[in-house]
């Protein structure tokens, strides 16, 4: 009995995030809908949903796997010029936008899940920093190649050239072009679809570490020698999240893809990585609220603080050090956890008084 | 304790009467390992029976544990075989040998600390449940039957060391002496045909030590299964041990019932040292 209201407990917390995500959505949605919010922030919103799923699948690689990865931006664009590339292809084939997009989105997962699967076969020999450099190394490769890339499609069909331009038919058009990445995009992601994409995705990691391979997972964090003593297969596991985790981030990049009318290469590069990477350490190592949330407010910070145009970065930084201090300091935590208990008492009164009122 | 007559085997040991029309759970010939130029275990003959408790002794440094790595395939060994119920372990790796039925503890306990005390267990069950990620993620019924199953087992492990109760804990904050308990039940949870225990008695109080002699013997009637275990607190050793094995300087030097060990001037010496001439 005891131990079902423990699992009761992590799914109770599972559906308050799911809520609470709920609950934004329809929010934002009805703002958006009434007006109110600004273009700058409807035009966030795309991005929003990408960097939080960006966020939720690198937290299961480091917060619940526990092994740092710096190349997370790398799947991410994998999946973006694979999405853009299977987009165009589509829509020789149908005319429905949603079509395209669901096609892309699928085949930008995949392509990147085994971009996920290739990275994973060196990473199983390597621990800790030299994991790090190798993912790092992982996404500089990503960002070469997609530096030289040249695709085209013309009525002969699809080109393929890692060193330039190729002479494309009458009508033809390149689809990536190397250092400048895609141009001509079309517009098909929506907020509503981003949405769904996040809430299915964030439903799909709370279910696997809820699951038996999760806790397979989590024991191959907190002590690998053990986890193997009893039975795990740790090279079967590793892949699986290396996979998976990157399946979602190339899901991430071609919704994020398909929300501009351009898409660089340097969009995906090092710095994407760190962002994200900062996502998950600030939220907390293995929290997805906590990812969800840090990714959607240090996506809006710096739109929000326009304003201040020279200084913003400076600023976003000093945000960024005061939240770290914050949550990571006891006393700091202890004064929330003081506030939340109050809180709670507060809230526990109001009822035991509402009872005793039914009861007289 | 009961009195079982030990008979001593042709290879290389002596295992229990009532084990003697079953087949050896365990046997070791001329294991040894080397690293680099150094000799950590040479020439180690085992034999434990199906159902036997047997002790490995030996002051520190006498290459005990590294007897446990071998056995569990944390180091591949330089020599000798290791036949697990006749099969030979030959090329398996630990998760393989965990599979094929041994489960160890370990000296420095290795407990998954951030998962609860049920989550632990659940992981040693992790190959009996069968479902696949899939069905997981998509929560089927086998998802839902499965874990229910789990849950109910790991009680009823948890409940041989009175346990139930603490199976929301998280596993790191347990007392020094439940993390032992929850080690050893973890590791019958894999279903194992014989456990090796680590010092399992280490930083026990005596009446903690007896309680785990009468639970270990449990676990052995309970389950059918052998016990192999390391231990320094001498009552343990000579009062649940049918066999016992003594290691110095990675050769086994004596094996016997606890009587003859104790009567045995050669452990004595590797103990204590010799006696001065004159």
């Amino acid at each position: 009995m005891r131990a079902l209201k423990t699992i009761n407990k992590t799914s109770k917390r599972n559906f308050i995030t799911i809520g609470g995500l709920l609950l934004v959505y329809l929010a934002v949605l009805a703002l958006k809908e009434g007006g109110i919010t600004s273009n700058l922030i409807n035009g966030q919103l795309v991005p929003i949903c990408a960097y939080m799923i960006m966020a939720i699948s690198l937290n299961l690689t480091v917060g619940i796997l526990g092994e740092l990865s710096l190349g997370h931006a790398g799947f991410m664009s994998v999946g973006a010029f694979g999405g853009v590339l299977v987009s165009t292809l589509m829509r020789q084939v149908t005319d429905s936008n949603l079509l395209c997009l669901l096609v892309a989105v699928i085949a930008g997962g995949v392509l990147a899940a085994i971009a996920g699967l290739l990275i994973g076969i060196p990473v199983l020999r390597l621990k800790g920093d030299y994991l790090a450099i190798v993912t790092l190394a992982f996404g500089q490769i990503i960002k070469s190649i997609v530096n030289i890339l040249y695709i085209g499609l013309d009525s002969e069909g699809l080109h393929v050239s890692v060193i330039n331009k190729m002479d494309l038919a009458e009508g033809g058009k390149m689809i990536i072009s190397g250092s400048m990445g895609c141009s001509g995009v079309r517009k098909l992601s929506t907020f509503t679809f981003g949405f769904i994409l996040l809430l299915l995705c964030l439903i799909v990691i709370f279910n696997l570490i809820q699951s038996r391979t999760g806790r397979a997972i989590m024991a191959l964090r907190d002590n690998r020698i053990a986890a193997e003593s009893v039975g795990i297969n740790v090279t079967k596991y590793k892949l699986l999240v290396f996979s998976v985790s990157a399946a979602m981030a190339g899901m991430a990049g071609t919704l994020f893809a398909h929300n501009f009318s351009t898409v660089s290469p340097t969009k995906f590069d090092f710095n994407t990585s760190i962002l994200v990477l900062v996502f998950v350490v600030l939220g907390g190592l293995g929290s997805m609220r906590g990812s969800l949330i840090a990714a959607a407010l240090l996506t809006l910070l710096p739109e929000l603080l326009r304003e201040f145009s020279d200084y913003r970065m400076l600023v976003y930084a000093i945000v960024l050090i005061l939240v770290m201090l914050g949550t990571n300091s006891p006393t700091v935590r202890d004064f929330f956890g003081k506030l939340s208990g109050r809180i709670k008492s507060i809230f526990m009164k109001k009822k035991t008084a509402k009872e005793e009122n039914a009861n007289g | 304790m009961d009195k079982t007559k030990m008979v001593a085997v042709p290879s290389v040991g002596i295992i229990p009467e009532r084990d003697l029309n079953k087949q050896p759970v365990l046997e070791c010939s001329h294991l040894g390992i080397t690293f680099g130029g150094l000799v950590a275990v040479d020439d180690f003959n085992l034999t434990v029976g199906a159902t036997e408790i047997a002790g490995l002794i030996g002051p520190n440094g006498a290459g005990k544990t590294t007897v446990f790595n071998l056995l569990t395939k944390v180091y591949q060994p330089t020599t000798g075989t290791i036949l697990l119920n006749g099969k030979d372990t030959n090329g398996m790796n630990t998760m393989q040998v965990n599979k094929a039925g041994i489960a160890r503890t370990f000296q420095n306990i290795r407990l998954f600390d951030k998962l609860t005390v049920e989550e632990n267990v659940k992981i040693g069950l992790h190959n009996e449940m069968k479902y696949s990620t899939v069905s997981g993620i998509l929560r089927l019924p086998s998802y839902w039957k499965t874990e229910k199953a789990a849950h109910e087992k790991a009680m009823e492990l948890l409940s041989i060391f009175d346990m139930q109760d603490m199976a929301d804990y998280r596993a790191g904050s347990l007392p020094y002496g439940a993390q032992r308990r929850l080690e050893i039940v973890r590791a019958l949870a894999t279903n194992p045909k014989i456990l090796l225990l680590d010092e399992p008695a280490a930083g026990m109080n005596p009446s903690e030590t007896a309680e785990l002699m009468e639970n270990i013997r449990k676990i052995r009637d309970t389950f059918q299964i052998a016990v192999l275990l390391i231990e320094h607190d001498m009552n343990l050793v000579m009062g649940i041990c049918e066999g016992i094995a003594v290691l110095n300087f990675g050769r086994i030097i004596a094996k016997g019932t606890p009587e003859e060990i104790q009567a045995n001037p050669v452990v004595i010496e590797a103990y204590l040292g010799k006696k001065k001439e004159g």
